[in-house]
This record gives C-alpha cells, sequence and structure tokens, in this order.
C-alpha cells in the first residue's frame, strides 16, 4: 500500500474553482502543516479530518485569511485568496467558526443581518433588496421563526443555523465551516449537514469544512482531506479514504479499533482464552458481543460467512472467530474447530433459530445440535433467553 | 413594534432631560420657580441675582453635567465594545484615574511656573493620561483572559494613579490646591459657559465619530474573528475605538474630574431600556442617557446635604454599582 495517495490526476489544480498552491500553513513562522494541496470544483464539499490538533484549524483560518500563509497561495475562482480586499473577500467568501458567540440583546435576524456588512453604506442600513436576502438565507436553513426571538435564547442546534443563515447572507460562493457540528445532537448534526449538501448541490455553492465525526465526513463530502502530522496524508473522494485500517493509522488508534466500511468504532476487545462461545450469524450475535465486551469477558464465535451482518463487529470483538468465505458452504474442517472451541468453552450462548435454514444451513444446524448436549448451552433470541 | 419601542425610548429619554434640566435650573439653595426660569431663559428679565445663580451658575453647570455624562455614557459603552466586556468603563479601568493624574500634574506644574493652562491643554494632558492607563489596561487584557481580572488590574491600576495624584497634591502648597482637591473627586461644580462651549464643540465632533463607527461596532459585536470575515480592518478599528474612547473621558476629566460608574451603567440601562443593541440607536441613546444619569446625580448631590455639596461620584456611585453586581451576577448566570 502506497504511504500517501495523492494521484495526480486527481490533482488538476490549476483548472479548479478553488486550490491551494504550495501553501504551508502555521504560526510564527513555524510551519506546522507543509505542501497543503487541496482542489475544489464549484458546489462541491470538501471535509479536513484529523486527529485533535493536527491543524485542521490553521488550515481553515489560512484559507479565511485570518493567518498569513508561510508561503504559497490559495486561489478562489482564478484569483489570489490574500490579494483580495476585504469587502471582496467578504463578498466571496463567508464563515462560520467554532467558538460560540453570546451577542447580547440581539435577535436572531440581527444577527443574520450582520451577513449583510460587506453590502452596506456608511451607517450599515438595510436596503429592501438585503432584507430580502436575509429572508431568503433565514428560509434556506429554516429558522425564519426565530426572527425575532432572542440570539441567546435558543439551542444549540438552532443557533448554529442561525449563523450558517448570517453566512449566506453574505451570498457567499465558498462559506468555510470549523468543525460546525461540535455541539449538536445527532438529529441536528443530520439536519445542519443536510442544509449543506442541499446548498452545495442545488445553490451551487462550494464548502470546505472540518469534521470530527468520520461517518458524517464519509457520507457528504465529495473530497476528503487527511490532516496528519506536517502534512496531508490523503486527499480524494471518501471511497479512496475509508480503507480497511486506515482511520486507526490517520489517528493512530490503539485503544479499540474503527471499521471503515460501516463506518463503526469498537472499545478495545477482551483478549485471553475464550471463556464463551457465541453462535450467531446474520446479525444476531452483535448484542452479546457487545455485552461480553462490557463485561471484559473474552469469547470465540462462529460460524460467520465474511458477508454476515455480524462478521465485521466479531472481527473487532472476539478472541476468536471462526470463518468461512461469502457465499461458501461451510467446510468440514471449520465446523470440526468451532466444536473444538466450544468445548474449550464454559458456556455456548446461541442465537441462531434451528427451524430456519438454506442449502448452507446443516453445518450450523449441527452445531447447534452439538451444543445441546451440553448443561451450559443457552438460547437467547429476539432478546430472550429461552 | 420594535421601532415604535424606540421612538418611545428615545421620547422617555428626552422628557427625562428636559425635566432634569429644569429641576436643575430651579432647585438649589435658592428655590426659584420655573415661570421665573423660563422667562430667563427667554432672555426677559431685569438683571438680578437670581437671574445670575440661574444664568451664569446653574444653567452652564446643568448643560455641562449633561454633555460630560454623556460623553461618559458613551465612553463606557466603546470600551465595553472593545473588551467584549459588559462592565469596562473608563472609571473602573482606570482610565479616568490615568487622566486625572496627568491633570494635577500638568496643574501643580503650571502653577510653579505661574501659567493659566488653556482648556484645549488641560484635555490635552488628560487624554495622555487616557491612553496611558489605556495601555496598560490593553497589555493585561493580552495577559488575563478572564474578564474579572481585567477589572482587578483596572482598578489597581485607577488606585495607583490615584495615589500619585495624591501624593502631587500633597506636595504642592497652595491655595489653588483646595480647588484640585474637590476636582479630583469629580464634581460639575464650576463649569462655566467658557468650558461648556469647548467641552460642547469637542463632544459634538467625537459623537459624531462614533456615530460613523456604529457600522463597524456592529459588525465587531459577534466578536473579532467574525468581523474580520465581514472585511472590517479589525487593527486600524481597534486603534480608532482606543483613541475615541480616551478623548472621551480625557475630556470629560479634564472638566469635571474623575465621575464613577456612569460609564459603566449607563450603557447598560439603555440597552435594556431600547430592547436592542444596535449600535446605530445605541450610541445617540446612550448619550441622552449618560445627560440624563448625570443631571440627576449632580441635582441630588447638590440637594442632598446643602449647603454642603456631595461628590457627584458618591452619588453616582450609589446609583451605578449597583447595576454592576446586577451584571456580574447575570453574567456568572449566562456563562455557567
Amino acid at each position: 500500500m502506497t504511504k500517501s495517495r495523492q494521484p495526480e490526476g486527481e490533482y488538476m489544480a490549476e483548472k479548479k474553482y478553488f486550490y491551494t498552491k504550495e501553501l504551508s500553513v502555521g504560526y510564527g513562522g513555524v510551519p506546522l502543516i507543509k505542501e497543503v494541496r487541496l482542489c475544489l470544483e464549484k458546489g462541491e464539499i470538501l471535509t479536513l479530518i484529523g486527529p485533535n490538533g493536527a491543524g485542521k484549524t490553521t488550515i481553515l483560518k489560512t484559507i479565511i485569511q485570518q493567518l498569513q500563509p508561510l508561503t504559497g497561495v490559495a486561489y478562489l475562482d482564478g484569483k489570489d485568496l490574500s490579494g483580495m480586499s476585504g469587502r471582496e473577500l467578504a463578498r466571496k467568501m463567508s464563515v462560520v467558526l467554532t467558538g460560540r458567540v453570546y451577542p447580547e440583546m440581539m435577535t436572531c435576524r440581527e444577527v443574520v443581518e450582520t451577513g449583510r456588512y460587506p453590502y452596506t453604506g456608511r451607517f450599515g442600513r438595510l436596503s429592501q433588496a438585503d432584507r430580502k436576502v436575509v429572508q431568503k438565507s433565514m428560509e434556506l436553513v429554516r429558522v425564519k421563526e426565530l426572527s425575532e426571538v432572542d440570539f441567546g435564547r435558543i439551542s444549540d442546534g438552532q443557533r448554529q443555523r442561525v449563523m450558517l443563515a448570517r453566512a449566506l447572507s453574505q451570498e457567499p460562493e465558498l462559506i468555510v465551516l470549523d468543525e460546525p457540528t461540535s455541539f449538536l445532537d445527532i438529529r441536528h448534526k443530520l439536519e445542519f449537514l443536510s442544509v449543506l449538501q442541499s446548498l452545495s448541490k442545488e445553490e451551487g455553492l462550494s464548502v470546505i469544512l472540518s469534521l470530527h465525526e468520520l461517518e458524517l465526513a464519509e457520507r457528504i463530502s465529495d473530497k476528503i482531506a487527511c490532516v496528519r502530522g506536517d502534512k496531508i496524508d490523503r486527499f480524494g473522494p471518501p471511497e479512496e479514504i475509508f480503507t480497511p485500517g486506515y482511520i486507526s493509522r490517520l489517528y493512530g488508534i490503539t485503544t479499540g479499533s474503527y471499521e471503515e466500511r460501516t463506518g463503526t468504532p469498537e472499545l478495545p476487545a477482551a483478549f485471553g482464552i475464550p471463556e464463551i462461545f457465541v453462535l450467531a450469524g446474520k446479525g444476531t450475535g452483535i448484542e452479546i458481543y457487545r455485552s461480553l465486551q462490557r463485561k471484559k469477558i473474552p469469547f470465540a464465535t462462529g460460524i460467520l460467512w465474511t458477508n454476515d451482518l455480524d462478521y465485521p463487529v466479531a472481527k473487532r470483538l472476539a478472541a476468536e472467530v471462526v470463518e468461512e468465505q461469502a457465499f461458501c458452504r461451510v467446510r468440514t474442517e471449520k465446523v470440526e474447530k468451532a466444536k473444538e472451541l466450544m468445548d474449550g468453552c464454559r458456556k455456548v450462548i446461541c442465537t441462531l433459530k434451528t427451524e430456519e435454514g438454506g442449502d448452507f444451513y446443516p453445518e450450523l444446524k449441527e452445531l447447534v445440535e452439538y451444543g445441546k448436549n451440553r448443561k451450559d448451552f443457552i438460547v437467547y433470541i429476539d432478546g430472550k433467553i429461552l | 413594534m420594535k421601532r415604535k419601542n424606540c421612538t418611545t425610548a428615545f421620547l422617555a429619554l428626552a422628557l427625562l432631560a428636559a425635566v432634569f434640566l429644569a429641576a436643575n435650573l430651579c432647585v438649589g439653595s435658592v428655590n426659584i420657580p420655573l415661570p421665573q426660569v423660563l422667562s430667563f431663559l427667554g432672555g426677559g428679565e431685569e438683571p438680578s441675582v437670581s437671574r445670575d445663580i440661574v444664568m451664569k451658575i446653574r444653567f452652564p453647570r446643568a448643560l455641562g453635567a449633561a454633555i460630560l455624562g454623556g460623553g461618559l455614557a458613551l465612553s463606557g459603552y466603546l470600551l465595553q465594545t472593545f473588551f467584549h466586556n459588559p462592565v469596562a468603563g473608563p472609571f473602573i479601568l482606570g482610565i479616568s484615574s490615568g487622566a486625572k493624574m496627568m491633570v494635577a500634574l500638568f496643574m501643580v506644574l503650571s502653577l510653579k511656573m505661574t501659567f493659566q493652562p488653556g482648556f484645549g491643554i488641560m484635555i490635552l494632558a488628560a487624554f495622555v493620561g487616557a491612553m496611558i492607563s489605556m495601555g496598560f489596561v490593553i497589555l493585561m487584557s493580552y495577559v488575563v483572559e478572564r474578564m474579572s481580572m481585567l477589572i482587578v488590574c483596572g482598578v489597581m491600576i485607577g488606585y495607583i494613579c490615584s495615589a500619585i495624584t495624591d501624593f502631587v497634591v500633597a506636595f504642592a502648597e497652595d491655595s489653588d490646591i483646595v480647588n484640585l482637591h474637590n476636582w479630583s473627586k469629580g464634581s460639575f461644580s464650576g463649569i462655566g459657559w467658557e468650558h461648556v462651549k469647548v467641552m460642547a464643540a469637542v463632544m459634538f465632533i467625537t459623537f459624531l465619530w462614533v456615530l460613523f463607527l456604529s457600522k463597524q461596532i456592529s459588525a465587531y459585536q459577534l466578536g473579532e474573528d467574525y468581523a474580520k470575515s465581514l472585511g472590517l480592518n479589525v487593527g486600524m478599528f481597534r486603534v480608532t475605538l482606543v483613541i475615541v474612547s480616551s478623548i472621551l473621558s480625557a475630556s470629560v476629566t479634564a472638566f469635571a474630574g474623575p465621575v464613577s460608574f456612569v460609564g459603566i451603567a449607563v450603557p447598560h440601562l439603555i440597552k435594556h431600556f431600547l430592547g436592542t443593541a444596535m449600535p446605530v440607536l445605541m450610541i445617540p441613546a446612550c448619550f441622552l442617557g449618560g445627560a440624563v444619569f448625570c443631571l440627576l446625580c449632580d441635582l441630588l448631590a447638590r440637594i442632598l446635604l446643602a449647603p454642603t455639596e456631595l461628590g457627584v461620584s458618591t452619588v453616582t456611585a450609589i446609583f451605578g454599582a449597583p447595576v454592576v453586581l446586577a451584571i456580574m451576577i447575570h453574567g456568572r448566570k449566562h456563562t455557567s
């Protein structure tokens, strides 16, 4: 496996809507990340992921011109961002930042109206057209009903949406968001990101954001950049990023694990000689696996086809998994292996229903029958011990 | 709805200002009925002692209190914006005391050199003092994170400046020192027409300047980073804020000495009174509110223990300090 995936074909920077060139970022002249190479088409979503303190915020701050790049340039629509005046830049790019703001005595509408700053005159009076933009922005993120409510009195989810509406009222072409979902619960995370997604696809808005939620990053992003060490470790579409084992390496996960295909994190498995054997399949075992992990009891499980729903979780949590290739008949040696493991365990839990079955089922049935001879055989089906 | 509320609020403030102004002209060691005062103002009466009291003493003093009160409130509003701190104000941050120190030094020096300093020079000296304190406070604001610590720093700077002032006053021997001593506690007494003219001119220009900053202030309300992202030149804006608020508190100090709590309490009260923090409304409302507040406090200072006069800071503190406490308690609830 190549260490760094940045195929040149993917990085045809010069023709892209947004791209960076020989950009290195950091504080006080010390480069934190060198050679930040990012690019983005109009209407695409680019997500930065990476461990805490890797420098996602530093990169974003440099893009939004709040931090001087140490070297290099960021271009938007062919123009050097650092060469633009404050007003020009504010009309092209707007931001949603991490820190919470507590403006005193401002209604949500007034907060959104501050986004019109680059368009208004000397005293900041809003024209009819300005008010329409404010109205439309609030409708787009569905916070219109909060217009006259004090900004300090709304929930975190609403507040973040109002801040997005504020950013939209700047009528930007590119919007930059630093961990916009951090304070939100799962419902509001989904709502917030779906608003972003529809804005990018329907309104052609380009989005650059950083996220901690990998599974959400994978779902929303057209491009993902992985910030690790002093460089962009990987850059590309999600399918090129979430390859087996990569996330553990990116974040340096040593405790527990992350399953890239399903986007599921697991706590560390209990190691040792299996004490319990779990007869499972088609997702019936997950519940038991997790409960055994919580009790820190090492267990073995099987026989699982590699395409079984239980398989990825078992692989992460079980001390031993008896597995069979997907779509194949179970081989006799696997059955023997399972029996042997069962013999070594003090308890067998069966989550399989014997009355079901298909062409490949007899071998499993045989195992169930084998286990039934034991005193400590427990049948656990549909959340109940039978 | 909101606009209507604001109009009502402005009308109420203007009415209060008129009422207190009238009260200031009528009430005192000699009570003069309102109709007579009005005819003095109309210029229709024969010269008399009452006329002189109203026209030469009370009227300029009341106008001075109104103008300087407005300036103080405005200065407080700008400082609160600058530090993103609801309890910032020229007095509590030691800026008034810095101005006082320089003015006192300058007065004593001019007594020694026997020349009469003009108002312009006094304001300039006060401005230098204000900038010195301001500089210290800004330096501190980079070091301390918590807003309460910043206030403590400001209070300390204020004490140091006051101590230096006392030191200077103790060493100078002259009958004028009595005057200086009164002034150093904050007082509107002795303001004459020649003072009013100068302060009106300075305040008017500064007020317009602040009004022109209202758009920038509104961008700054969501914090520095958002302000930058809106295209505001934050560095330039901050320097402007420092200069303007120093001019305001310096000119007040040059004329009336340090007056406490107006700068903190008034913007806060006004914000709640208006029900909005829109700078373009807050700026004139703060000025009006400061005027009303100081007219009332000066009136009380004059009549409460008549014929003895209280320092105006004594009265402003009684009304102002509870407001600061309320903000602190409210702020604690808000952040936790």
